[in-house]
């Protein structure tokens, strides 16, 4: 980051790139994409940044001193890995410190910088500004971005929100500002910060301090100002908006209500007080109660992943089975496809399963029939050109009445209130009592309809993309997919295409639920899609002069992963000759005792649910949370993420991470280059890394960083969701999606030369930011010697664990005796 | 089977279930969920053979004996119950929503902090709902309208750690005891109109009704307007809607029920209860009537320009029970009552599956987006189509009215008393209070003017008292001495006005001593701990000392006379003695009664609710030094 600084500090142009640096990056509900909420910080050191992003706006970053105290005492924080951390950061004086964490009372955190200038306000002046002006700049911001919730939408077409509030103030009646200085200025053609700013702090070393103090008291809107004015297009009904715009109606907003509270008789705040906005960006240094809480944090991170990496040291080399797997299937990295994975394995132990990124190497827009708009179906850093139409008969759009706006207008309002009113009362009963799938729900399985057929072959050109893939276009992403994961020989008769997505209903961050390799919709297009272009006899050429060669008996499936009800679907089922379609049913019902086992699983961390049911009881009931009204907790989603795996499944097999794990497929072997390597951490590290972080900070501080309580949310504008009826969009996530997460951060484990990887690290800026400021832990399974490293100060040194796993006969035995994270085991059986 | 004997029984359940709550601890979810689901869903099941035998029997109206809690020869204070079609519906409609939202609330609140609390206050909520609906007289259904704004304030202020909820709870309570105003002037009225307890009974006697009112129309002309500001401000009609959307801050299944449905139908209810009080008398009809339409035709206009799905899902909702309102007006009770019914579910409804709008809209807008065509034509309709649409932005400036128009003057009232301070405040009480007593006790030799008009500034004195202790920022102790101080004026202006009893003194003063002092005890024992706090912002103590927040809150409700203290019958005997020609000191007493509960809530909220205090700026001056060090360099 750079200031320019000037003779008088910051300049004026440079404030608002400053202040988008800062705000929240979160785009509107529908395209909800997990990141970095602390990623205006990611150029600094992992507990700088917490420092830094403490001092300045109070973003809690670690646990309250107790509670590690307390995990300590439970041994869920190891006594030996404290141990031999203190003595790595402090060598002889280990002991004191030790004394020091375990028994000494923490010094209060001081206030932090924001809010301090602007509130004098509200102290020197005994006028509290934020309740005068609020209410009413979110109720204008939310009228001019809503999507339709609001009957009469707003009135004016504009080129941007300070025009439209211009054409208010000068065509209705009813004054936007009554204070003759606000409506000047507000005439004013070129009106800029400097003249607003100017009446308001007068003293233009204080102007950045000021608008970061008037921003960040409602970083909710604000960032979703400053989200929309990079990508206008995440509004279907597309609005013009610029954070400029919005500060300068905020400041008239400010300067009339001064002006009708004390006329003349108020100065300019930073006249009086000349607070210095370089101040406010110093960089702050660690107290020792920082670095009581930063070792704290390190000892309880290493205590699990110290298990983890004895767990991969007690692996034992298998015997090569040799023989071609009675199938392949290929699922998303995600942690929820990890206990599914192992499940299948255990139910045949001949069938080999892979993880790779859920998008499947194919990326495309795709537009669903009737659909008025595509929606991106691969990773949100990638721009596709290709589109894939879909073309189905019958698709109807189900609707509901009671969301109908005629029910809130006055004279059908009281026509619906006497009739759909006790329609309602049944819907609410048979509803409570009897849930069951509904128009409301969000259902993956409804993202694309498995009759119609996709445009997948190439068709032309339309609105600049191109329509379908050509033949060498098919083969190069199926290429890379089988490259990546080391799947070029040795192919099964029925290759599976896995994807994934989730149902939930009541549920307004549903877009957080689905595939994020996928921009947050269900796989099941990409799926489906890229086992047609395998199934090419056009690309199997090309891929067989490439040394790919996949047997003509080979068929490639596709399919969907429903991870809240543990559902599975496939598509094109009719494609498979006489020996597949044989293959295939004996394989669903393997598939289907692993969906249930997987629900079983999942359900030991549902407190509501009645355990004492058959399997197939409990499997029910999970499936009930989809979509009942009550349930605020569908499925726990990416919840108690830790691990990043990139290894062959050999180097893992047996161990069980409690469903904690993404998991990435990688064979060091067909990668001598680390050209897969490269592509697989590109997307790994930025996309696991970011939900474990936005799990890390919302769980870490629900108040400030995440969107605390569901349960009182409402929803602004289609756009987000606020607490009652004046307050700011809340960002993050809200904290039953959190509350059961252990807030530590990402631990990557690759398998490779580590030579090779630091080559890979070195020559990638993006993500060796991630790995050298330790957003992410990184940890090199070193193949020759089987020997552990860990990147510390950009250097590997070798790692011993210190723990054992302890070696379990049978899972299930294990699995429902606690709600509480498990810890690694070495499994035989289920 | 004597029915009326069953009556009892709606009351005792969801009593009884509300004591059990209170005795389970917070960490059994169960317990407590299973306790609200239990006492709702037996409710519900009695409620449903009852009314197969009422029905049965024909339908006609109950009443239950009273049962006389005080009594003298002037006075008596009787609990009294009735039954007809009006409160069948809402007692019903009553039933079902609150068995649904106890099972919902079971999942949908697990885990939550304050689970305990929820059940707690959704039970306590439902008692005052089955004993508004059932009561039988205007006392016990002001029991239960108490009972109904308490719990209300509970509910909005259900995540009190945050400011927006305690800050709009205090609004809701604020406007709710404004229509409190009304009923307890009515009750005055309505003592002096009958010279008895009346009960709903003696109403349905047409011709007794009539032939009362004949001699008396300015009286009766009182109740009903009286009447009316009550059932207003209840059901947020016109001017009082703004409350409304405030409210929306608690869990959803909370908000669905009090605020879409049950809570804000219970004006129309008394409404329909008081219907042969106003039914001959035009004017309040029309009035009724034009409140209605008002509130139909801007909640509307506001409900159209909503961005937000529960605020206009409460609008919609008003703009409803603004048409009930005329339905009642014209005397259509059978209609009216379909309505609510039909309303009720509906808000309920839409409210609990309002997170879903955003998926189903979008997936709408999705498949089915084409864009508006925006008018650019400047001539003068569009010009007032942009200014209603401005206008109903700003909600009609509801809010803003009611904060200047009601509450700005009482605080600059109050604010002449600035010069009071915690530490000289008895130099000026005692010796005032002493020739008030002079006065009372030498009355008779004064000249009859004086006579006269003594009650109404001693009123007045109480009333500054109260309104001072509104207004105070810098000590808590005297805020709330304050307080206390009210109730002693208030006497004394009675006692001046018509001697009475020293055991009817005795009634009043008992809870207000008794709560008094534990409220101030509460308030000293905090001082000590963290200094001298003072009023300025939430502070939120209520993290660190629930205990003492929760028996504060006991103590501010004994001083406002809530019925849990003696005072609540004192306070009815209290005005009692107002002669039926004493318009401004009946309204000034009110007034004192309105704005002390007001006054008292803010204490407790602000001491207790909001924010974390060591992380709250602006309260104490740690800014300044820094701010003047900057300027130096």
């Amino acid at each position: 980051m750079h200031h320019h600084s000037t003779h008088q500090g910051m300049a004026v142009e440079d404030i608002l790139p400053l202040l988008k640096h800062f705000l929240p990056a979160q785009a509107p509900l529908k395209d909800f994409v997990h990141h970095n909420t602390l990623h205006a910080f990611q150029h600094l050191p992992f507990f700088q940044a917490l420092k830094q992003a403490s001092a300045q706006f109070g973003y809690r970053g670690f646990l309250p001193l107790e509670q590690y105290r307390n995990l300590y005492g439970e041994g869920k924080i190891k006594g030996q890995v404290l141990q031999r951390i203190l003595e790595e950061q402090f060598g002889d004086q280990a002991n004191g410190w030790l004394v020091k964490l375990l028994d000494e009372s923490q010094e209060s955190p001081s206030a932090s910088k924001i809010g301090q200038f602007r509130g004098l306000w509200k102290q020197e002046y005994h006028y509290n500004l934020d309740k005068v002006t609020h209410p009413f700049l979110f109720r204008l911001l939310a009228a001019y971005l809503d999507q339709g919730i609001s009957i009469w939408s707003f009135p004016l077409e504009s080129k941007g929100f300070l025009e439209a509030i211009r054409g208010l103030q000068r065509d209705s009646f009813s004054a936007i500002f009554t204070s003759k200085r606000a409506i000047s200025l507000l005439q004013k053609r070129d009106l800029g910060l400097e003249d607003v700013l100017q009446v308001l702090v007068g003293h233009s070393d204080s102007y950045a301090w000021y608008l970061l103090d008037q921003q960040f008291a409602h970083p909710g809107w604000s960032g979703m100002v400053s989200v929309l004015e990079s990508q206008p297009e995440s509004l279907l009904d597309t609005k013009p908006i610029a954070l400029e715009d919005f500060i300068l109606v905020e400041c008239l907003l400010e300067i009339d209500a001064l002006d009708k509270k004390f006329g003349d008789s108020w100065v300019p705040l930073g006249i009086q007080f000349p607070f210095s906005s370089q101040e406010w960006l110093e960089i702050s240094l660690f107290s020792s109660s920082d670095l009581v809480l930063q070792t704290w944090q390190e000892a309880y991170e290493w205590s699990y992943y110290d298990e983890v990496l004895a767990g991969i040291k007690s692996v034992e080399p298998l015997p090569s089975l040799g023989s071609v797997p009675s199938f392949q299937a290929l699922f998303c990295i995600d942690d929820r496809e990890c206990s599914t994975r192992r499940h299948l394995e255990y139910i045949d132990p001949h069938c080999a399963t892979y993880g790779t990124p859920g998008f499947f190497n194919v990326e495309f827009y795709f537009q669903p029939e009737y659909g008025k708009f595509h929606t991106k179906s691969c990773p949100a850093p990638v721009t596709p050109k290709f589109l894939i139409k879909e073309t189905a008969k019958h698709k109807k759009l189900a609707s509901d009445v009671h969301f109908h706006q005629r029910s809130h207008s006055l004279v059908r309002g009281w026509l619906s209130a006497q009739t759909l009113g006790f329609w309602s009362a049944l819907r609410l009963i048979g509803n409570v009592f009897r849930p069951s799938s509904s128009v409301l729900e969000v259902s993956s399985m409804h993202h694309m309809d498995p009759k119609g057929s996709l445009s997948i072959l190439y068709q032309g050109e339309e609105n600049g993309l191109q329509v379908g893939f050509k033949v060498e276009e098919m083969a190069d992403r199926i290429e890379g997919l089988l490259r990546s994961i080391g799947l070029v020989d040795g192919f099964s008769p029925l290759v599976y295409l896995i994807g994934h997505g989730a149902s939930s209903i009541n549920n307004t961050h549903y877009a957080g639920y689905d595939c994020g390799a996928c921009c947050g919709r269900p796989g099941s297009v990409n799926a489906r899609v890229a086992a047609f272009m395998a199934n090419q006899p056009g690309v199997r050429q090309l891929l067989l002069q490439r040394e790919i060669d996949i047997p003509a008996s080979t068929q490639f499936l596709g399919g969907l992963h429903d991870t809240t009800k543990d559902e599975l679907l496939f598509f094109d089922e009719d494609i498979l000759n006489f020996e597949n379609l044989k293959l295939h049913l004996e394989n669903q019902r393997k598939f289907v005792r692993v969906l249930d086992i997987n629900s079983l699983e999942r359900s030991r961390r549902f407190d509501t649910l009645d355990k004492n049911k058959s399997i197939g009881g409990l499997h029910e009931a999970v499936k009930k949370r989809a979509f009942s009204l009550f349930e605020p907790r569908p499925e726990y989603n990416h919840a108690t993420n830790a691990l990043c795996i990139v290894s062959r499944k050999s180097t893992i097999k047996g161990l069980f991470f409690d469903r904690r794990a993404f998991l990435n497929s990688y064979d060091y072997r067909q990668d001598p280059d680390g050209v897969s390597l490269t592509k697989i951490l590109s997307a790994a590290i930025p996309v696991c890394g970011g939900i474990n972080l936005e799990y890390y900070f919302s769980r870490m501080d629900p108040d400030k960083l995440g969107a605390g309580t569901k349960l009182s949310h409402n929803v602004m504008g289609l756009i987000g969701v606020a607490n009652g009826a004046d307050g700011d969009l809340r960002t993050g996530l809200p904290y039953q999606m959190v509350e059961i997460h252990d807030p530590i951060r990402l631990l990557m484990v690759v398998e490779q030369d580590p030579a090779l990887v630091a080559k890979v690290l070195e020559s990638n800026p993006g993500i060796h930011e991630w790995v050298k400021n330790t957003w992410v832990h990184f940890v090199v399974i070193d193949p020759s010697t089987g020997e552990l490293l860990r990147r510390v100060d950009e250097k590997f040194i070798p790692y011993l664990p210190l723990t054992e796993v302890e070696h379990l006969d049978h899972l299930q035995d294990k699995l429902l005796s606690t709600q509480q994270n498990l810890p690694v085991y070495l499994i035989d059986s289920l | 089977m004597e029915l009326s004997n069953w009556i009892q029984l709606m009351i005792g359940i969801p009593l009884l279930g509300f004591l059990i709550s209170l005795a389970i601890p917070e960490s059994k979810e169960t317990w407590l969920s299973r306790v609200a689901f239990y006492t709702a869903g037996i409710n519900l099941l009695s409620t449903l053979v009852f009314l197969w035998f009422w029905v049965l029997q024909g339908g006609m109206d109950l009443n239950f004996k009273e049962i006389v809690l005080f009594k003298n020869e002037h006075f008596e204070f009787l609990v009294d119950f009735f039954f007809d079609r009006v409160s069948a519906v809402y007692l019903i409609v009553g039933a079902i929503l609150t068995f649904l939202i106890t099972f919902y609330s079971r999942y949908y609140l697990h885990r939550e902090p304050g689970y305990k609390r929820f059940f707690n206050t959704v039970l306590f909520f439902y008692l005052g709902l089955n004993l508004t609906i059932l009561a039988g007289n205007f006392e016990t259904l002001f029991i239960g309208w108490e009972v109904l704004g308490l719990s209300s304030f509970l509910l909005v202020a259900f995540y009190r750690k945050n400011l927006l909820p305690s800050r709009n709870a205090i609004k809701v309570f604020s406007i709710y005891r404004i229509g409190d105003v009304g009923l307890i002037l009515a009750m005055w009225a309505s003592h002096h109109l009958w010279h008895a307890n009346v009960t709903f009974l003696d109403l349905t006697d047409v011709q007794r009704v009539v032939d009362q009112q004949l001699g008396h129309s300015g009286i009766a002309l009182f109740i009903g307007l009286m009447l009316l500001l009550a059932a207003a401000a209840k059901s947020a009609q016109f001017p009082f809607s703004s409350w409304l959307p405030r409210a929306m801050e608690g869990p959803t299944p909370s908000s669905a029920i009090f605020y879409g449905s049950l809570s804000v139908h219970l004006g129309v209810f008394l409404l329909l209860r008081t219907y042969p009080f106003w039914e001959n008398q035009l004017v309040v009809r029309i009035l009724i009537g034009a409140i209605g339409l008002i509130t139909a035709v801007v909640s509307t206009m506001i409900a159209r320009v909503q961005t937000s799905v529960k605020t206009q899902i409460g609008y919609a909702s008003l703009t409803q029970i603004g048409i009930m309102f005329i339905e009642v007006a014209a005397g259509l009770e059978l209609l009216a009552l379909i309505h609510f019914a039909g309303n009720a579910f509906l808000r309920t409804y839409q409210l609990l599956v309002s997170p879903s709008v955003v998926s189903y809209l979008i997936r709408e807008q999705f498949y089915g987006f084409v864009p508006k065509q925006k008018k650019v034509v400047r001539t003068w309709w569009n010009r007032l189509y942009l200014s209603i649409y401005v206008w109903s932005l700003k909600e009609w400036n509801l809010d803003r009215f009611i904060q200047g128009r009601v509450f700005s003057p009482l605080k600059k009232l109050g604010h002449r008393l600035d010069f009071l301070r915690y530490r000289t405040l008895l130099l000026y009480f005692i010796p005032s209070y002493a020739v008030g007593v002079y006065l009372l006790v030498e009355g008779y030799e004064l000249p009859t003017w004086l006579h006269q008009i003594l009650p109404v500034v001693f009123a007045f004195l109480a009333l500054l008292m109260v309104l001072k202790s509104f207004t105070e920022r810098r000590s808590i102790r005297l805020a709330w001495t304050l307080l206390w101080m009210n109730h002693f004026w208030m006497v004394l202006a009675i006692a001046e006005n018509e001697n009475f009893a020293a055991t009817e003194i005795a009634i009043y003063l008992s809870g207000v001593v008794f709560f008094g002092t534990l409220g101030w005890g509460l308030i000293i024992w905090m001082t000590k701990k963290h200094g001298d706090l003072g009023l300025y912002g939430y502070q939120g103590y209520v993290r660190q000392h629930p205990l003492v927040a929760f028996l504060f809150l006991l103590a501010v409700l004994g001083l406002i006379g809530f019925p849990i203290s003696p005072t609540f019958i004192g306070e009815d005997l209290l005005f009692s003695h107002i002669h039926e020609d004493q318009f401004v000191l009946a309204f000034l007493a009110a007034l004192a009664f309105v704005m002390e509960g007001v006054a008292a809530i803010r204490i407790y909220a602000r001491l207790f609710l909001g924010t974390v205090p060591d992380l709250n700026i602006g309260s104490h001056s740690t800014t300044l030094p820094t701010a003047n060090t900057k300027k130096i360099a």
